[in-house]
């Protein structure tokens, strides 16, 4: 029965995802494409000449995988380290506290109070300007600056952490954290509160603790949403730009220790595109890898997981 | 039904999208014409197109040469700017987009004037897409009260001036009158001179402040002109990058007052090297052109706003009246924008009117100077000259006639052959990169290495 | 119940006491960051045009903030910082409406539905999620370009159609908690699929449409890379590119770039307040689960 039916409606599905291809053909795989073919050309540009005849480009054709091997040298390759580290450090401690504060929030047990309070005001900071949070944190964090003067009080330590590659860093960790983790908890609390009560119901009569019911029964069953903030964690934190480069403005990035994969395509798009084009492919093919590694750990198991709950609760529903 | 219904929508909405493709853009009613010089323009075009990334020319423009209320309008010309801001090189990108652009490009869309900055203003002036003054109609005459060291800016290998400046901007080193009493015995300028006519005088009397408890400059970028206007080659030749022996002695000097403690170690315009300007600092001096004295220096060192009426604007608020200027050890200048008339434009008698009125008129250069909220030291001797004669003093600088000084450096400055197409991402990455050796957190060899490097993603087609 | 003696009290008064008193620390510190760059910005509102380091408590500038930022000179330099305002609730809103309808029917279309290309499509959609804006970035300016669409909306808000990252979002959430028995169930009342979606499909998703609402709309209010690269005309400018443009000024006046800052984060903060009301009602109505 079931069968005939998805048959007929198949139609239904392919028109329903028109809007999306259509818009998405005409507006992003035209200038993908475009870019994927740049990948492969080695043109320069000199930035220090202009003319009407465009002579300051210089295009020297078809180039292989030159541009390529230029991304994984050099102070590009430096890139996907800083990128990693800058990711980590935040995202972390960003996952850690959002799961805690998912759990904190939906245990019943706990009754946390003023939660409308608390989970309006843990989401603000992603509300604001990336620009807008760094600027402050670079007032704060600088020579002369409220946390500078604070630590300088205190300790009497006078460096400052923002001319330090790992200071820098770690700076931008924060931020990031910051602007992310009430996003994050929302999301995960979301997905929590799809939890059936009388699962931790049961749970509690057989006498598991909240450790035992957050691991063995809370965790598997948000997968799918675990796994979307995981992934669009990775690819936010790939593409990390907006914050290291107004921190790294207005001093320089301390050795180029701030500089991460995308701010690397915006300061040679204009001189080298082959290059910066190249960086492009190039981040979407390590997103693609990791993002495949992370979905073949937990989507999976998450899938057969549900297809075996939805058989066991239509079993006992009989 | 429904849906058939959605997807005609989403066809129609495709298709209307492409039909104003066909219908819209694409006019090329005009052409630009040969990219030599062009003859005079009897018609004028209806919009001039002004390409700038910031409101500085824009307020002199409409104060100084719009006289009707309606100052987006001049004699049927409507007058459009076209801003985008310097940040990420927005500007200098949107710019070249646009002069590729300019040939096929509409008459009402032709870009008819863009404003250069001094650091890449070679890049334009060397370039084909800017009309020599002479073609406009400009004489050297007319030019004649200019300040040299501007000519020398705009003058392309041909020999022939491209743009043109409103303002001048020799500098000069401003110090604190209390600490030069405490620590020198004198405040006077023409004192103050002597002990740091040379740079070898300068580093003894940072030597004295340092014992003082004071620090004589405050960050590390701000002796960097001195240096940077005095090479005797530009940073580039045949695309070949050369560090020339004054940038190399910029830096050894810089190291060594890191080392000795003659600076407070802050990058300019920090929060930090703002605060050093304020009563309680310790910081005796800064280096400063004209607009830094008039906005910079003084907005800082304030300790309340000042007000529009003025009436907070004397000593007692901050440190008002307490600066003084002198040449200080090496005459040199800072910043600066320039006026470039666009090849193709159609608007080339307007043009010239603006550039004669805005940067050749002594009578409008002189009234600029004199504005309280404008201050400019405008690019014409004459004009200044009347100013000294008049009686000029400055209540901001304790009465002292500053702008006698800036005379004198002006007519000290010698910018020919000094300046390459890539000075600004040069000067700003050396600036960066040696900060980490001055602050000792990087080798030289390491730093230099960093800096190569930073070049090399901005100008792919430069050596060393 | 049976095991009585076995069972471990291991959530007795005291550790819970314990716990909470950890939580609600953990919660006060977290509160005390979140808002402190909100309470520094409406401090520097008050402050002047300059501003070093940080200051803890208000200024008494704010009155000549207000009179600067609404001044016939701001508005001739920027353009009427109020169109701008309005510009970015069209660019967001219109982004916003758009990415959460059509990612919802998509992620429907995988989700209810199965056809051959399905497997394909989903995977297809996953990969181009991971692929950066700034690949088809410069492209896409050319193509705008040559399409005569620059200085309009329309690059700015009919590219919301395909937003892979929330197309994801609706069909995990749609995996989890839309049992595919209700569509059966509206099927079999003689419901057309398109109306199923839109009458039945809808409603239930509603806090996911919420929490995408908010994520979307803010992500395009605070969107620079991509208006500053399309428009060129003032009066088309959004808050971002206004605000980069007082940044380029020679006298940058920061308490006038902070109190608009300020003034333009209180619409968003307006729609969050509003959309999280569905989020905690839809999930509390137990519509949600299956």
């Amino acid at each position: 029965m079931k069968k005939r039916k998805s048959i007929s409606y198949a139609k239904w599905g392919y028109i329903f995802l028109i809007p999306f291809f259509l818009v998405y053909a005409v507006f992003s795989l035209y200038p993908l494409i475009s870019t994927f073919v740049t990948s492969f050309m080695d043109i320069t540009v000199d930035q220090g000449f202009i003319s009407f005849s465009g002579e300051q480009e210089v295009n020297n054709g078809f180039c292989g995988l030159q541009n390529y091997t230029a991304v994984f040298t050099g102070e590009i390759g430096r890139s996907f380290y800083n990128t990693a580290v800058m990711w980590l450090l935040g995202f972390i401690p960003q996952i850690i506290i959002s799961l805690l504060l998912a759990a904190w929030f939906t245990d019943l047990r706990l009754k946390i109070k003023a939660q409308g309070f608390f989970k309006a005001l843990i989401y603000l900071p992603n509300i604001l300007m990336a620009s807008a949070v760094s600027y402050l944190f670079y007032g704060l964090f600088s020579q002369g600056g409220g946390i500078w003067t604070i630590i300088n009080d205190i300790t009497g330590y006078e460096g400052v952490l923002l001319d330090n590659a790992w200071g820098a860093r770690s700076i931008v960790a924060l931020i990031n954290f910051l602007l992310w983790y009430g996003n994050t908890t929302i999301l995960l609390m979301a997905a929590i509160m799809g939890v059936d009560t009388s699962l931790y119901e049961s749970a509690q009569i057989d006498g598991a603790n909240s450790s035992q019911m957050f691991w063995k029964i809370t965790m598997p069953l948000i997968r799918p949403i675990l796994l979307y903030v995981l992934i669009t964690s990775l690819i936010g934190g790939i593409q990390m730009y907006d914050v290291p480069t107004l921190l790294a403005t207005s001093t320089g990035y301390p050795g180029q220790s701030l500089l991460t994969l995308v701010m690397q395509i915006q300061n040679r798009k204009d001189a080298s595109p082959g290059i910066a084009s190249a960086i492009c492919i190039v981040i979407f093919i390590v997103t693609a890898i990791l993002g495949g590694i992370i979905f073949y750990v937990t989507e999976d198991r998450s899938d057969k997981r549900l297809a075996r709950k939805r058989k066991k609760s239509a079993k006992e529903a009989v | 039904m429904k849906l058939k219904r959605f997807l005609a929508g989403t066809a129609a909405v495709v298709m209307a999208t492409t039909t104003l493709v066909g219908c819209g853009g694409g006019d090329s009613s005009s052409k630009a014409g040969d990219s030599s010089s062009s003859a005079p323009v009897s018609e004028q075009g209806k919009v001039l197109n002004i390409y700038c990334w910031n409101t500085e020319f824009q307020e002199r423009f409409e104060k100084f040469y719009v006289p009707n209320a309606d100052k987006s309008v001049y004699d049927g010309v409507k007058i459009n700017w076209i801003q985008n801001t310097n940040e990420g090189n927005v500007y200098q990108t949107k710019l070249d987009e646009a002069l590729q652009k300019q040939q096929s490009a509409s008459a009402d869309d032709k870009i008819d004037i863009f404003l250069v900055e001094m650091d890449y203003a070679t890049k334009y002036v060397n370039s084909d897409v800017a009309i020599p003054l002479a073609d406009i109609g400009i004489t050297e005459d007319d030019l004649k009260n200019q300040y040299d060291y501007t000519k020398q800016t705009f003058t392309n290998p041909d020999g022939k001036q491209v743009a043109t400046t409103w303002q001048a901007t020799p500098g000069l080193y401003m110090y604190r009158a209390d600490i030069a009493e405490k620590v020198l015995g004198t405040s006077d300028p023409d004192k103050v001179q002597e002990q740091i006519s040379d740079l070898d005088k300068f580093a003894e009397v940072a030597q004295k402040m340092k014992e003082a408890g004071y620090y004589m400059v405050s960050g590390y970028d701000d002796m960097y002109r001195l240096f940077s206007n005095n090479v005797s080659a530009p940073w580039v030749t045949d695309n070949k990058i050369t560090i020339d022996d004054q940038i190399a002695k910029w830096i050894e000097l810089t190291k060594e007052y890191s080392d000795k403690g003659y600076n407070h170690g802050t990058s300019l315009w920090d929060d930090q090297w703002n605060a050093d300007m304020k009563k309680d600092a310790k910081v005796f001096g800064y280096f400063f052109s004209t607009w830094g004295i008039a906005f910079s220096l003084r907005d800082a060192t304030v300790d309340e706003k000042l007000k529009d009426d003025g009436s907070n604007a004397k000593e007692g608020n901050g440190l008002y009246g307490q600066w003084r200027a002198c040449p200080g050890p090496v005459p040199y200048s800072w910043g600066g924008t320039g006026i470039v008339a666009c090849q193709g434009t159609d608007n080339q008698e307007l043009i010239k009117d603006i550039m004669l009125k805005m940067t050749c008129d002594t009578a409008v250069m002189k009234s600029m100077t004199a504005d309280e909220t404008v201050q400019d030291y405008t690019n014409n001797k004459e004009a200044i000259k009347q100013l000294i004669d008049e009686g000029y003093t400055n209540p901001f600088l304790g009465g002292q006639n500053h702008l006698a000084l800036l005379t004198e450096a002006a007519e000290k400055l010698d910018m020919s052959n000094k300046l390459s197409a890539y000075d600004q991402g040069l000067n700003e990455k050396i600036q960066s990169n040696m900060k980490l050796y001055f602050k000792g957190e990087k080798t030289y060899d390491e730093a230099l290495e960093l800096f190569y490097s930073d070049i090399k993603a901005l100008y792919p087609n430069l050596t060393h | 119940m049976s095991d009585a003696p076995k069972i471990k009290q291991s959530t007795g008064k005291g550790s819970l006491l314990a716990r909470r008193i950890i939580a609600y620390t953990v919660l006060v510190v977290l509160i005390v960051i979140s808002l402190l760059p909100f309470y520094l910005l409406i401090i520097n509102a008050t402050r002047g045009r300059v501003q070093a380091g940080i200051r803890w408590y208000p200024d008494q500038y704010l009155l000549d903030n207000f009179r600067n930022l609404f001044s016939a000179t701001t508005q001739n330099n920027f353009g009427n910082v109020f169109r701008a305002l309005g510009n970015s609730f069209i660019v967001a809103a219109g982004s916003c409406v758009l990415t959460v309808y059509f990612s919802a029917l998509t992620a429907y279309a995988i989700h209810a539905y199965d056809f051959k290309l399905k497997k394909i499509a989903h995977t297809f959609i996953l990969l181009i999620m991971m692929v950066p804006t700034q690949a088809s970035a410069i492209g896409f300016y050319r193509f705008m370009n040559d399409l005569g669409l620059t200085d309009t909306y329309i690059p700015l808000i009919v590219p919301a159609v395909a937003a892979p990252a929330t197309y994801f979002f609706m069909i995990q959430y749609m995996k989890s908690s839309l049992p595919l028995e209700i569509i059966e169930a509206a099927r079999i009342d003689g419901c057309g699929e398109f109306k199923t979606f839109n009458r039945i499909i809808i409603p239930i998703m509603k806090p996911a449409f919420a929490v995408q609402a908010i994520f979307s709309f803010v992500a395009s209010w605070n969107n620079f890379f991509m208006p500053q690269m399309i428009l060129s005309s003032k009066e088309k400018y959004t808050i971002p590119i206004v605000l980069s443009l007082m940044r380029a000024e020679t006298r940058i006046d920061y308490g006038v770039i902070n109190l608009y800052i300020v003034i333009a984060v209180i619409p968003v903060i307006l729609i969050y307040l509003c959309l999280s009301k569905f989020i905690i009602r839809g999930i509390a109505l137990g519509s949600v689960k299956g």
